[in-house]
């Protein structure tokens, strides 16, 4: 099963490597990871994207929460919560056909160019991950030059949050 | 936070060693070099925290840990960079496998030159990450003293570990004062352990332990760790249960006593592991289901409820799934469940309960640690039995890792906590020599063995010499059987015999090694000589006497539970036949 972690740390020199080594240590999978400052600069909020069953995961959750650098942890996806990624795309745009075939798939998924060129769109675009995936889907392979995908962040519905 | 003000101003290196003194820090064990010589320069001429030179940096960890093991204080180790640091690693992910708090300063170069290569540069904060509980790089001096109190304060709360501190040379420099203040305690946001366990689920606890049929307490590690073994010793009579240790719990509950089926696991008995596999309620007790206990995990324990009390939650169904989690030191959690099963007014089906002990005394019967007694060999077990009694059983006792360490866990009885001291964990060959010497530098006037093969006791052999300087009189009992024996009866049982590299073919003279190191050597070589040798020894109350036993070297540890096995399937001794027995 998939799972979002959701962390908050010490914004200190070597939290992010302990995080890291406590999952390449202990064989654990990362899928994706995000990492930055909060409002607080003193602390940083993770994502962190797993897979594993119950037990793993409650071992992952478990061990994280032993790190003395991690503040609080919330499996997220155990909720009702909305997760969001970011996905900056290079495509090639050779011809007028491919410029408007693209331009019209990417309204269809609510993307935005923010570059164009003679043969290239850069193409933002935020959703959950299926979303991204999907997009990519409707491309043909030789019409990407580059994907550059932030991996999901995610927050809580409803009033509840992590926070200190 | 809390500060003692001073109106002080100290440099980095006067930091680290006022901080230790307001620490209450005894000894430091170490050895110098560039990044640390400003502080070996504030240690000069200065009583209060005793330095004790090692000859290499591992002897240093295993000292410290020997001291935290026998008197439940942290360790203290001072090393420099680099080859100093590195030197440490292994010392270090001794104490970490065994939970024992440590404070590991390390010199480091200076922080404009981190990250260029320089000289006796390496990464120790990465280096030693993985077997650390926590470790810090210290980049601002004002924050030094603070950094130590937090070292101290991980190190010794919730499960303990060792905890690194590494200081840039620079930080330390003797000409830059800053003023000095040293936090009395210290909270973290980040980290709170438990203390006191969940009433609720004592409480169901209590329930499940007063409708048990079968019972049985598997005790470890955190039992001496937490200090609880008077609590466990009042919960294991009130209940009239059985009990058993694992390696790391021996002496959390008297050794000698009736109720006590001895140590389970691997080499555990034949009645604690039987007692195991047949009981319906499990009481498990700062013990973290190492693999060298379950043996095969699917058939561990497969009629049992289980309740398990650990402090770190992470121990908890970890390898086997629980039934009565309880989050909390050992202490405080066995004195509420005490009371509530006081309070309760009930007791056990004390019919039941009497059926269950008339089971175990079948198995005890078996008597699965008898051996040949008219063997013209010495027989190390045989060794051990005369060095408890030669010592009255008060003795403490180190070990290196091999078939001598099993031996001393089967057959020295600890009736008392923090006497048994070995790297159960990590398994490191050259512990018990430099662990010896911290145990005897806490108790100067206690017995300290190390019990050692002579495969391990060359691996940490230099600190023959510290062990001189710093008069610590250890007796040193090294079952020599020419073999790494443990790996031999391993090769024995799985290998067809093929005893690959498992034999040093040169061994040194051990009684003059030891001489020449300024010590008394003997070498004893007929059973007879045994105990007058032992008796000789113990007389000689200030010198370090080392006993080179030639004992029978195709002597095996028996009971064994082989890889793969389940941990009711022992291998008993060829002249033991249990359905004989039983019959
Ligand atoms: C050659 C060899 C053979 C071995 N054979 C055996 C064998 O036959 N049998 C055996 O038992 N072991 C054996 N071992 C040792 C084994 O590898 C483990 O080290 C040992 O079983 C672990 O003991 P433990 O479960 O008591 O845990 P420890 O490592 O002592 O861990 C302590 C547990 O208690 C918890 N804890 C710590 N402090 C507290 C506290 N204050 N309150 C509550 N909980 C606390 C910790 O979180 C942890 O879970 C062998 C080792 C070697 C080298
Ligand atoms: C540092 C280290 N290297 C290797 C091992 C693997 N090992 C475990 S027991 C053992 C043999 C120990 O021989 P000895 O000290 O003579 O003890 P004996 O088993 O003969 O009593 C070895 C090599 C280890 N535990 N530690
Ligand atoms: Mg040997």
């Amino acid at each position: 099963m998939r799972h979002i972690i959701s962390l908050l740390l010490e914004n200190e020199a070597g939290a992010l490597a302990r995080v890291a080594g406590l999952f390449a240590a202990r064989g654990y999978n990362i899928e994706a990871l995000t990492v930055a400052p909060t409002e607080d600069p003193t602390v940083s909020r993770m994502t962190i994207v797993t897979r594993g069953d119950e037990r793993i995961i409650e071992q992952i959750t478990k061990q994280l929460n032993k790190l003395i650098d991690v503040i609080k942890l919330l499996d997220i996806s155990g909720a009702d919560h909305i997760e969001r990624e970011l996905m900056l795309l290079k495509v090639r745009t050779h011809n007028g056909y491919d410029r408007e075939e693209i331009k019209r798939l990417s309204d269809i998924f609510r993307g935005r160019i923010i570059d164009v060129t003679a043969c290239s769109y850069v193409i933002e675009m935020t959703g959950d991950s299926a979303k991204l995936d999907a997009f990519l889907a409707n491309l043909t392979p030789g019409q990407i030059i580059e994907v550059v995908r932030s991996g999901p962040t995610g927050i809580l519905r409803g009033e509840r949050g992590l926070h200190l | 936070m809390v500060f003692r003000v001073f109106r002080v101003e100290l440099s980095g290196a006067e930091i680290v060693v006022q901080a230790l003194k307001d620490e209450g820090v005894e000894f430091i064990f170490g050895y110098p070099g560039g990044a640390v010589l400003h502080i070996y320069d504030a240690l000069f001429g200065q009583e209060d925290v005793k330095h004790v030179l090692v000859r290499h940096e591992q002897g240093a960890t295993h000292m410290a840990d020997g001291y935290a093991r026998a008197t439940g204080k942290p360790g203290v180790v001072l090393a420099t960079s680099g080859p100093g640091a590195t030197n440490l690693v292994t010392g270090i992910a001794t104490a970490y496998m065994d939970s024992i708090p440590m404070v590991v300063l390390t010199g480091q170069v200076p922080t404009p030159v981190i990250g260029s290569d320089a000289f006796q540069e390496c990464d120790t904060v990465g280096i030693t990450r993985p077997c650390v509980k926590h470790n810090f790089l210290v980049k601002d001096r004002r924050k030094l003293a603070e950094t130590i109190k937090k070292a101290f304060h991980i190190a010794t709360t919730g499960r303990p570990g060792p905890v690194l501190v590494d200081i840039p040379k620079d930080i330390t420099d003797p000409n830059v004062k800053v003023p000095y203040h040293y936090p009395e305690t210290i909270s973290l946001r980040s980290y709170k352990p438990k203390v006191k366990g969940n009433p609720r689920q004592i409480k169901k606890a209590a329930e499940l332990i007063l409708q048990a049929r079968r019972p049985m307490i598997y005790a470890g590690g955190g039992v001496i760790l937490g200090e609880a073994a008077p609590e466990l010793t009042e919960f294991t009579r009130l209940l009239g249960f059985p009990i058993t240790l694992t390696l790391m719990g021996l002496g959390g509950y008297p050794g000698t006593d009736r109720q006590f089926l001895g140590m389970l696991g691997m080499h555990g008995t034949y009645e604690a592991n039987m007692a195991m596999h047949e009981c319906d309620v499990l009481i498990a007790i700062g013990a973290r289901f190492d693999d060298r206990v379950t043996g095969k995990l699917d058939a561990f324990c497969p009629y049992a409820k289980i309740v398990h009390i650990d402090v770190d939650p992470a121990s908890i169904a970890k390898n086997v799934p629980v039934d009565i989690p309880i989050v909390g030191q050992v202490k405080p959690v066995l004195t509420d469940l005490i009371a509530e099963l006081k309070a309760s007014g009930k007791k056990p089906d004390a019919d039941a309960l009497a059926a269950w002990w008339q089971q175990i005394e079948r198995w005890r019967a078996v008597d699965c640690l008898r051996y040949d007694r008219e063997s013209p060999l010495i027989k190390p077990q045989y060794v051990i039995e005369q060095l408890w009694e030669a010592t009255r059983g008060e003795a403490y006792v180190t070990s290196d890792v091999g078939q001598h360490q099993m031996w001393v866990a089967q057959y020295y009885k600890f009736d008392r906590p923090r006497h048994w001291i070995n790297s159960g964990g990590l398994g490191t060959m050259g512990f018990g020599m430099p662990a010896a010497i911290g145990v005897k530098l806490a108790h100067p006037d206690s017995d300290v063995v190390c019990v050692t093969g002579e495969a391990s006791i060359q691996m940490c052999i230099q600190e023959l010499s510290t062990a001189l300087q710093y008069k610590t009189p250890i007796k040193i009992v090294n079952l020599n059987n020419r073999y790494m024996g443990m790996v031999r009866q391993w090769q024995e049982f799985t290998y067809e015999s093929r005893y690959s590299h498992s034999y040093m073919d040169t061994i040194p003279d051990f009684v003059r090694l030891a001489e020449a190191y300024g010590h008394v050597g003997m070498r004893i070589e007929k059973p007879e000589d045994v105990r007058p040798a032992l008796d000789e020894a113990f007389r000689m109350k200030d010198r370090l006497v080392f006993l080179d036993f030639i004992t029978d070297r195709t002597e095996n540890v028996y009971p064994m539970v082989e890889a793969g096995k389940a941990q009711h399937e022992m291998r008993l001794p060829p002249w033991i036949n249990v359905d004989r027995e039983l019959a």
